[in-house]
């Protein structure tokens, strides 16, 4: 039997590592090519209703211990991204994130994702800087409720929320989720940050703020996975920092059925071929006979 | 990293064009780029058209960003990351022949300036020619071509490379300037089977490999570019024909 496997709900992934959405996303061709590096899924760019340029650059910075990004939830809206979908469903499995104001455009948006092929949807709840989406909407634990319950009142594929950290009550948004109906959490987004720059006297970003990825925050989301999965039932997908197979194992240990890696994509693309490989020979060497052996072990 | 940098001198180089010279310690090969910020405006992906321990970006004043670039003088300050990409592959027991186009030719000059390299330089009309004179000083056969023929060959870049290869044989062209001459070198140079690199240009957001915006057929332009290579160019089906716009729709060329 191949350990990797993992289940998330109804969901079988060959393997638990998935591209985390925002990265190398956007079109048919690159989900293709993050697949056949050995991703277990790849999950959408986050797709609105309508089409969206984004913030203007710089929309990016890099850190020694990360990047700051505030793309601004670019994308070609749900309608135009129907072709990119065609091709990357062919290639494996895709989950569709979307982003909304309210809970109908949710549901409207994780129909047609469904139709277009998608295995699971997953809501953005979190990111830290398109105003009137993301956290805006997912700090609150009755707009959670009324999305995540009409997403899956209206479509059959499996829902994932994905929340952010940047708010005291993660634990009662997770279960806000459980209890709507939703079928795993995603744990975390990036923290909301700012860089400036003191040659300019100003922030860096057009957007002044934006989130932070990378290694920096992967402490924060191990933490973020270990207090939901005290707290919760369904599965967890632990995302924030993973650049190698340890950074895997301590977010699996944490509680999380799989994880997605983003930032790390940098560095190297077949980030996912070395990560499983790195998992599979620790299992074998610490005697863990599958990754639901392993998630949660950090607690008992 | 984000790096501020200081201009220590401008030039100009033809009606629209300019270049800016910065210090600026880091170490870039010929074909990478820059991302430059202008506060208040934009930031944007610029070729380094000089890569010793002066640097410099040459600038065609296109839009709001370059327009605004093409308003700093001595000492004025703008902000840099990089150098990103992969940048030309130059072999010294290669023939090279180094083909510019418009300001593409500012990315393909410090080639010239390392090797001594042939060149064709192209432009649409005598003023917009840039950097012949300084070709002239590195290399013995500098041919020039404008589309109206006010100066050098009348016809176009490819035309020109067309017969200069059919003349003198060359191991390898490395190119820079409109997808369009691009496209034409590539479909020239396949048909009379000689190497080929060639310098792409995409949209780009974070110019690191990340977000996808620059993306041809899967390939990212800031990092697996934005150089490709004959056996690669075929493979890209975007290429000459469409482009994404930020919000990453496809846009036929």
């Amino acid at each position: 039997m191949n350990p990797l496997e993992t289940y998330i709900g109804p969901l079988k992934l060959k393997n638990p590592g998935m591209a985390a959405s925002g990265i190398m996303d956007e079109t048919g061709d690159s989900m293709v090519r993050m697949l056949n590096s050995g991703a277990g899924a790849v999950v959408t760019k986050s797709i609105g209703s309508v089409k969206r340029s984004g913030h203007m650059n710089p929309s990016f910075i890099e850190l020694p211990y990360g990047y700051v990004n505030a793309m601004g939830l670019p994308g070609p809206g749900i309608n135009g991204f129907k072709e990119e979908m065609e091709t990357a469903t062919k290639a494996g499995m895709i989950i569709g994130s979307i982003f909304a104001s309210s809970a109908a455009e949710f549901a409207e948006l994780a129909k047609k994702m469904e139709i277009y092929g998608a295995s699971a949807v997953e809501l953005n709840l979190s990111c830290p800087h398109a105003e009137g989406y993301g956290m805006e909407v997912g700090t609150d634990a009755d707009i959670v409720h009324k999305i995540v319950s009409e997403v899956k009142d209206s479509v059959r594929i499996p829902v994932f929320a994905k929340l952010t950290p940047n708010t005291h009550i993660l634990t009662k948004i997770g279960k806000t989720v459980q209890e709507a109906g939703g079928d795993a959490v995603v744990a975390i987004n990036t923290l909301k940050a700012m860089v400036i720059s003191p040659e300019f006297a100003r922030p860096v970003l057009s957007n002044r703020f934006g989130g932070l990825s990378g290694p920096a925050i992967k402490p924060v989301g191990v933490r973020a996975v270990y207090d939901l999965y005290r707290e919760l039932d369904i599965p967890l997908i632990g995302v924030g920092g993973i650049c190698s197979w340890s950074d895997a194992a301590e977010y699996i240990m944490a509680g999380a059925s799989a994880f997605q890696v983003g930032s790390a994509v940098v560095s190297d693309i077949n980030i996912f071929e070395q990560i499983n490989n790195g998992l599979t020979r620790f299992m074998k060497e610490f005697g863990y006979s599958s990754i639901k052996k392993m998630a949660g072990a950090a607690h008992e | 990293m984000s790096d501020v940098v200081r201009i220590i001198s401008y030039r100009t180089e033809s009606k629209d064009t300019k270049t800016f010279e910065f210090v600026w310690n880091k170490n870039v090969r010929t074909g990478q780029f820059v991302m430059i910020w202008i506060p208040g405006i934009d930031e944007i992906p610029m070729s380094v058209s000089s890569t010793k321990d002066v640097k410099s970006i040459t600038v065609k004043a296109i839009g709001e960003a370059t327009a605004a670039i093409h308003k700093l003088k001595e000492g004025d300050i703008m902000g840099i990351r990089g150098p990103y990409g992969n940048g030309f592959s130059i072999n010294e027991n290669e023939r090279l022949l180094v083909v510019g186009g418009g300001v593409g030719v500012a990315a393909v000059m410090p080639a010239v300036r390392e090797t001594g390299a042939d060149m064709i330089i192209g432009a649409k009309s005598k003023d917009e020619i840039i950097m012949e004179q300084e070709a002239r000083r590195h290399s013995k056969n500098v041919w020039v071509s404008t589309d109206d023929g006010t100066h050098g060959f009348k016809g176009n870049a490819v035309q020109l490379m067309k017969e200069r290869i059919t003349e003198k044989e060359y191991d390898m062209i490395i190119a820079c300037g409109p997808e369009i001459m691009l496209y034409h070198i590539h479909k020239a140079c396949d048909e009379l089977n000689i190497k080929y690199q060639l310098s792409l240009e995409r949209y780009m957001k974070c110019g690191i490999g990340l977000c996808g915006s620059c993306v041809m057929d899967g390939m990212r332009v800031c990092a697996d570019g934005p150089v490709f290579r004959n056996e690669q160019i075929p493979m890209l089906k975007e290429f000459g024909r469409s482009k994404r716009d930020p919000s990453g729709i496809k846009i036929d060329l």
